[in-house]
C-alpha cells in the first residue's frame, strides 16, 4: 500500500532498502540509520523481518505452482521455476512471464523476473536485476559474460577483483586448472552449472496442505476498501494456490486482528467450489462494507482448511455474459454475501397437510420431490390474518363472497401444532381471490391466509 | 399500385406507425393468444424492463406470469424472486409447472436492497426472470434496471403500483391490470408500437376453474356458494368440489 511518508526497512542500524521517496531524499542502501533519520525525519523505519520475508517467499512459491510442478526455493530471495513443460499450455514463455509479473503486482511484491536454460543462470540474471528472456542455450554464454563477478555471492569476489577480474567474462578466460586451485571448485563448479556443463539439481518444492497467509498493514486501517485492498493480495496468492493443487473452496475464513480486541472473523461460505480471486475479494468487500470493527486493523490473515477438486475451466471461446448463463451460485453467493444466507432461498414442498408446512425453504437448486396438493394460491400470508365477521359472513374491505370449500384440513394433533380448518375460496368485494378458512373450534373465527393471484 | 403496397408491407426495413415495433430478440410467449398477439415479438419482452401494475393483490397478477415461468423455469432457468410481498407459496407454483428448484426468493429489508439485487440479478445472465416488488422507485433507479436487464437478456418484471402510471418509465412495457365484469382487463399503457386503445379481456381469469385451468392435473367445479349457507356448507353439505382429473 502506498505509504505517505518516506520508508525504509533497516537491519542492523543500516538501511537495507528504501521507497522511491526516500531515495528521493537522499537515501540509499548501506546508510547508517541516524544519517538516514537526519535525511528524512518523517522516515518510517521498520526493522527487517526475515521470518517474514520467509514466509513471503513460500507462499510466492505456493502461488507460482500454478505455472509449473517444478518449483525450487533459494533462500532468502529466490523462486525458481521450471516452466520449460508449461510453455505449449501458457503460449509461450513471454505469456508465463507475463502472467506471472501481473500476479506478483496483484499480490503487491515487486520482483525481477529472468528467464535462462539454465536455473543458475536465471538466478543470476534475476539477482543483477536484469530482464532478460533467453529461451536459446547458444545465446547464454554471450549473456552471461557480462555479468558482473556479485552474481556469485562468494566471499572470493573480492581476492578476484585484486586480480583484475570483474566480471563473468574475465573468469571465463581465467584457466580453469589454476581457478580451482587458488579459489577452490565451487566457484568454477558454479560457472559450469550456470552454462549447463554441469547438471544442478534443486530440491523440490512441495506444495502444503493447507492455506494459511498473512499480510501485515503498513498502517492501522478501518477503512473496508483499503481492508479489501490488502486482502485481494491474499486472495490472489490463495488463487495460484487453488489452481496449482487444480482444487477450489468452498469456505475462506478472513481473520483481522486487532491491538487488543480480539481477531474479528469473516467467514465466507460459497455455494459451489470457486477459486476466483476477482469472486472472493467481491464477496469479501460486501462483508467487510457490513462488518462493524471493534477496532483499527493491523494484520489479516487468510486461512482455507478444506479444499475440493475443481476442474480448470475451458479458456472462454465465447464473451463473459455467456459464460455466466449457467453461474448461479456466483448470483447467489453474490445476493448472500450481501443480505446474508438466510435472505436468498429457494423452495420446496414438504408433504405436511397444513398449509404454512406445506412449503418449505430450500437451498436453490437443489432437486425436489413433487407431491400433488388441491387448489392452492401463489401467496401464502406469513401468519394468517384474522378477519372481522359481520352477520356471519366474513369481511375482508366488504363482505366475502365464499366460491368452493370446504376443504377441510386437520392434521397434526401428534406435533403439538394441532390444525382443524375449513378452507374456502372467496371472492372479495373489489374482485380479489382469497383462501381463507374457519376455526373448526366452537368460536370458529375466520382467517385469511391466502391470494390467489 | 397493389403491388407495391404489398411489398412494402412484407419489407423487413420498413416499419408503419400502425404495426407493432420489431424486436431483435422474440419474447417469451406469454400462454394467452390475445395478449401474445399485441406484444412485440409475440410475447414477454426479453433484456428489457416490463412493469405490471395491478389495481389490487389478487386479481391474478402472478397467473399472467405462470405459463411463462413454468416455461422458463423447464429450460432450467432461475426465477428470481426480489422482495415479495407474501410468501411464495410452493404448491400453487408446482400446480402451475413452475418447476421449484429453479426459484430463487430473495427478502431484503431496505429499498435499496432490493434495487441492488434486482440490478445484481438482472444484470448476472444467470436467471431467466426477475420478479421483483420495489416499494419506492424512481425515474433514475429504473433507468438504472433497464440497463442491468439489457446486459441480462432475461424477463424482467416490475410490480409497481397503478398510481405509478402516472410517471414516467424507460421500461418497454406497462401494463395495467383491473378486473372487468368478473373478468381481467390487462390496458396496455406502454409498448413499442402504436398504443393499445382498448383493453384486452383475459375473462376466465379471475374465476376459480381458470386457476384450475393453468394447472394440467386440477379440475376445479365450482358453485357459487350462498353466503347464507356457508353454515350449511361448514356443516357438511358440499355445494363445491375439488375433483384431480
Amino acid at each position: 500500500m502506498p505509504s505517505p511518508e518516506p520508508c525504509a526497512i533497516a537491519e542492523r542500524q543500516r538501511i537495507l532498502v528504501c521507497d522511491a521517496k526516500a531515495a528521493a531524499r537522499g537515501l540509499h542502501a548501506g546508510m547508517p540509520v541516524a544519517a538516514a533519520l537526519a535525511l528524512a525525519p518523517g522516515l518510517r523505519l521498520r526493522e527487517r523481518e526475515t521470518a517474514a520475508e520467509t514466509e513471503a517467499l513460500l507462499g510466492i512459491a505456493a502461488w507460482a505452482m500454478q505455472c509449473t510442478p517444478n518449483v525450487a526455493l533459494d533462500f532468502p530471495d529466490l523462486v525458481l521455476l521450471e516452466v520449460s513443460g508449461s510453455l505449449k499450455l501458457f503460449g509461450g514463455l513471454g505469456e508465463i512471464v507475463a502472467r506471472l509479473r501481473q500476479g506478483l503486482a496483484a499480490m503487491g511484491y515487486g520482483a525481477h523476473l529472468a528467464a535462462a536454460p539454465t536455473a543458475r543462470a536465471a538466478s543470476w540474471f534475476a539477482r543483477t536485476g536484469k530482464h532478460c528472456l533467453i529461451a536459446d542455450a547458444a545465446l547464454l554464454e554471450d549473456e552471461l559474460r557480462a555479468l558482473p563477478l556479485s552474481v556469485l555471492q562468494s566471499a572470493k569476489e573480492a581476492a578476484l577483483a585484486s586480480i583484475g577480474a570483474g566480471s563473468i567474462a574475465d573468469l571465463l578466460a581465467l584457466p580453469r586448472g589454476g581457478l580451482a586451485r587458488r579459489y577452490g571448485q565451487g566457484l568454477l563448479d558454479a560457472l559450469d552449472q550456470a552454462l549447463g556443463r554441469l547438471p544442478d539439481p534443486r530440491g523440490a518444492f512441495v506444495l502444503p496442505e493447507k492455506f494459511c497467509a498473512v499480510i501485515e498493514l503498513p498502517a492501522e486501517a478501518t477503512q473496508a476498501e483499503a481492508l479489501l485492498f490488502a486482502s485481494k493480495r491474499l486472495l490472489v496468492q490463495l488463487e495460484g494456490f487453488l489452481a496449482a493443487r487444480a482444487a477450489g473452496t468452498r469456505r475462506l475464513v478472513l481473520s483481522l486482528s486487532h491491538r487488543t480486541a480480539p481477531a474479528t472473523r469473516i467467514e465466507l461460505g460459497l455455494v459451489a467450489a470457486c477459486r476466483e480471486a476477482a469472486h472472493f475479494a467481491q464477496l469479501a468487500r460486501e462483508r467487510l462494507q457490513q462488518t462493524a470493527l471493534p477496532e483499527a486493523v493491523r494484520a489479516i490473515a487468510l486461512q482455507v482448511q478444506a479444499i475440493e477438486p475443481l476442474e480448470h475451466g475451458s479458456r472462454n471461446l465465447f464473451s463473459d455474459a455467456l459464460r455466466e448463463e449457467g453461474n448461479w451460485p456466483r448470483l447467489i453467493e453474490r445476493l448472500r454475501s450481501r443480505l446474508g444466507v438466510a435472505a436468498v432461498h429457494g423452495m420446496a414442498l414438504c408433504a405436511d397437510h397444513r398449509p404454512e408446512r406445506a412449503s418449505i425453504r430450500a437451498e436453490p437448486g437443489a432437486k425436489q420431490l413433487a407431491l400433488d396438493f388441491e387448489l392452492r394460491p401463489f401467496w401464502l400470508l406469513a401468519r394468517p390474518q384474522a378477519l372481522e365477521e359481520n352477520a356471519a359472513v366474513p369481511c375482508h374491505h366488504g363482505p366475502l363472497k365464499l366460491l368452493a370449500g370446504p376443504e377441510r384440513i386437520e392434521s397434526g394433533w401428534w406435533d403439538g401444532a394441532d390444525t382443524a380448518r375449513d378452507y374456502f375460496v372467496a371472492r372479495a368485494a373489489n374482485d380479489a381471490l382469497l383462501w381463507v378458512y374457519r376455526e373448526r373450534s366452537p368460536a370458529g373465527a375466520w382467517y385469511l391466509h391466502g391470494i390467489f393471484s | 399500385m397493389p403491388s407495391l403496397a404489398a411489398g412494402l408491407d412484407s419489407h423487413p426495413g420498413i416499419w408503419r406507425g400502425s404495426q407493432l415495433a420489431r424486436t431483435g430478440s422474440p419474447g417469451i410467449a406469454s400462454g394467452f393468444a390475445a395478449l401474445d398477439a399485441e406484444l412485440p415479438g409475440g410475447g414477454w419482452p426479453c433484456g428489457a424492463l416490463s412493469e405490471i401494475l395491478p389495481q389490487h393483490e389478487g386479481i391474478g397478477e402472478l397467473r399472467i406470469l405462470g405459463p411463462a415461468l413454468a416455461q422458463l423455469a423447464t429450460q432450467g432457468k432461475f426465477i428470481a424472486w426480489i422482495a415479495p410481498p407474501y410468501l411464495p407459496y410452493a404448491p400453487a407454483l408446482a400446480a402451475a409447472g413452475i418447476a421449484l428448484e429453479r426459484i430463487v426468493i430473495v427478502k431484503t429489508v431496505k429499498d435499496s436492497d432490493s434495487l441492488w439485487a434486482a440490478e445484481q440479478a438482472l444484470g448476472s445472465a444467470a436467471c431467466g426472470g426477475v420478479l421483483a416488488w420495489p416499494r419506492d422507485i424512481g425515474y433514475t433507479q429504473l433507468r438504472r434496471l433497464q440497463l442491468a436487464a439489457e446486459n441480462g437478456r432475461c424477463l424482467a418484471v416490475l410490480f409497481r403500483p397503478t398510481q405509478a402510471a402516472r410517471e414516467p418509465t424507460p421500461a418497454v412495457l406497462r401494463i395495467a391490470l383491473a378486473t372487468s365484469a368478473g373478468g381481467l382487463a390487462l390496458s396496455i399503457l406502454k409498448r413499442r408500437g402504436a398504443p393499445l386503445s382498448r383493453p384486452i379481456l383475459l375473462p376466465a381469469l379471475s374465476a376459480p376453474h381458470a386457476a384450475a385451468a393453468s394447472s394440467p392435473h386440477l379440475r376445479f367445479d365450482a358453485h357459487v356458494v350462498d353466503s347464507t349457507a356457508s353454515a350449511a356448507a361448514a356443516a357438511g353439505s358440499i355445494s363445491a368440489r375439488l375433483a384431480l382429473a
